[in-house]
């Protein structure tokens, strides 16, 4: 028999779910085409469209809404993939994978790597792309350089965990995957609109500008947009208290939610 | 030496007692049989066994280890084949296996030497680098039975291991099933509501009717209980007061409009029968089956036909997550 400390047994068990995930990811070349061309064509379609009327602060508007097209790809990606543990519950694969010898938060941290990496690999061909755009003078104003280029990839990477944790407690409490729809009208769509992704936030009625302060992913945009364009509405610093909390209280709800989870 | 041994093992969902004080023992190296219909309790015992699920009371041993107070070390001495698909299509066989690897810890130089090993077993080396997808229903089978031995369990549980396949693909699982007990020895327990894989596969099995156990013994022992042969009788209003008055007719049971009777000597007193019963529609005369043992300790038929099996147990599975 074969005896391996427990400790590097749950290693060994993040790697192997993490492995799986990204090598189906891989495999999925139409969902990682679709998922760059997407922001592409609200950049260009919708950033002209309303760019060519308005720019804001100083700002051309297709630029100003880069920051922004990053965090929804993020908020998109990471939320349905953590979802679609329901489909690994239709068949029998969740069964497999939880009566392994190994901890369901380790199963729980590999899901979440799995899904950054996702969202992160998505993240760079788009922060390449921009770079080339800024550069060929397609989006003018946006200079992404090395330095701000990484800076906004960590920020987005604590981003892409807290909502990979948002989708895999979804996914773990939902039975079939009918709920799809409403998971994306009604969270997704209005925490993207919500969070200042398309316009500022300083000229906002009293109510809209509340609930923009109640949406975690404002800041995400917010620091986002200060990296890359060096303008913010709250400071760099408040951005990252609330990113990193908003983080640690989902992967927190999140281990819960897989303790529990039912089969 | 017991490998399994359950002490009023029971599981409740909302008041419906799918397991109700199942006591057992597997012995070290036996392939032992659950058979019954759907809803029986089957999965659920599975279930419990393999840790997946809790018991409502009573617990269990496994190799040993504790289902509710040692999962972690039961979980170390099982493998499981799911009744339903739990390889990834998306993943090449290979890397099923190698996935499956890593989730046990196996070291890398082992864990390659086993996959080529029970590659070999279930005669998939040549397809190991396709995509799951492109398998057959029998190769994927064969492909998560070859996974759930590759981490040499001491015990694997096998959940309808022949569900949903086509009669030619599960002569070939269960010959694989067989020469894998042979060969890795290994304690086998598997669930069925096919009576033919049951008489075929296991050294003994229980009946199970209700989440209780009905009988316990070899299929040769089970098959001994009817006491002589199966006569099936269609008959409408059978003349039930004549037959029993025959000395050969040990037992008399009437079921959907038919009348089964166990029978010293049927070729000789088939006659006999056929002019006392009634209008004869149409008769069966059979050497005992487990259908017929089924039929003598619970009254009613196993429908084969319902192949869809367990369907009854997931919606109940289903429900307990509502819990």
């Amino acid at each position: 028999m074969y005896q391996m400390s427990q400790t590097k047994n749950e290693i060994v068990g993040i790697y192997a779910v993490w492995y799986r995930e990204f090598k189906v990811f891989l495999r999925e070349k139409s969902r990682i085409v679709s998922s760059v061309i997407n922001p592409i064509l609200w950049l260009f379609i919708f950033g002209a469209g309303l760019g060519s009327s308005i720019n804001i602060s100083g700002l051309n508007y297709q630029a100003f809404i880069f920051p922004g097209i990053l965090a929804q790809v993020v908020l998109f990606s990471s939320v349905f993939y953590g979802v679609y543990i329901v489909w690994d519950r239709k068949i029998d694969f969740l069964k497999e994978v939880l009566v392994a010898p190994i901890s369901r938060t380790s199963i729980f941290i590999g899901k979440v790597l799995g899904g950054a990496t996702d969202a992160m690999i998505q993240i760079i061909i788009l922060l390449i792309f921009g770079w080339i755009f800024g550069l060929v003078g397609l989006i003018p104003g946006l200079h992404i350089t090395l330095f701000t280029g990484i800076g906004a990839l960590f920020v987005l990477f604590f981003t892409t965990v807290s909502l990979t944790s948002v989708g895999l407690i979804l996914g773990s409490q939902m039975e079939s995957p009918e709920g799809f729809q409403l998971i994306s009208s009604f969270l997704l769509f209005p925490i993207f609109f919500l969070s200042g992704a398309l316009f500022p936030l300083n000229n906002l009625p009293v109510w809209l500008g509340s609930l923009t302060k109640l949406d975690p992913m404002t800041y995400t945009v917010d620091a986002a947009r200060h990296i890359i364009l060096g303008t913010s509405q709250y400071g760099l610093g408040l951005d990252l208290i609330v990113i990193i909390a908003f983080m640690l209280v989902m992967i927190w709800l999140g281990t819960y939610a897989f303790e529990k989870m039912k089969l | 030496m017991q490998i399994i041994k359950t002490e009023n093992l029971t599981k409740k969902f909302n008041g419906f007692t799918a397991v109700d004080n199942l006591n057992l023992e597997v012995q070290e190296g036996e392939i032992f049989g659950l058979l019954g219909p759907n809803g029986a309790g089957k999965t659920t015992s599975i279930m419990m066994l393999t840790t997946l699920l809790k018991p409502s009371s009573g617990t269990a041993k496994v190799n040993n280890f504790d289902i509710v107070n040692q999962p972690d070390a039961v979980r170390k001495s099982i493998g499981v084949v799911f009744q339903d698909p739990s390889s990834d299509d998306t993943l090449t066989g290979y890397e099923n296996l190698k996935l499956h690897g890593l989730l046990y810890g196996m070291p890398a130089d082992l864990r390659e030497q086993r996959i080529k090993e029970v590659l070999k077993l279930v005669d998939l080396t040549d397809r190991r680098n396709d995509l799951v997808k492109k398998y057959s229903g029998g190769m994927r089978r064969r492909l998560e039975l070859a996974r759930g031995l590759m981490h040499h369990p001491k015990v694997l549980f096998l959940d309808e291991p022949t569900l949903g396949l086509d009669p030619q693909s599960r002569t070939t699982i269960w010959a694989y099933v067989q020469e894998l007990a042979k060969k890795e020895k290994i304690s086998i327990i598997l669930t069925t509501h096919y009576m033919d894989e049951a008489d075929q596969l296991c050294n003994r099995l229980a009946i199970i009717d209700h989440g209780k156990i009905s009988a316990l013994d070899s299929p040769s022992n089970l098959k001994k209980v009817i006491g002589g042969d199966v006569v099936l009788v269609k008959v409408e209003n059978p003349n039930l007061d004549e037959i029993k008055k025959l000395d050969f007719v040990k037992k008399t049971q009437v079921h959907d409009g038919y009348v089964t009777l166990t029978v010293a000597n049927a070729s000789e007193n088939l006659a006999r029968i056929l002019q006392t019963i009634g209008k004869v529609e149409s008769v069966d005369v059979h050497l005992p089956t487990l259908n017929d043992v089924f039929l003598h300790y619970t009254g009613k038929e196993i429908r084969e036909g319902s192949a869809e099996g367990g369907w009854g147990e997931r919606v109940m599975s289903f429900r307990s997550r509502k819990n």
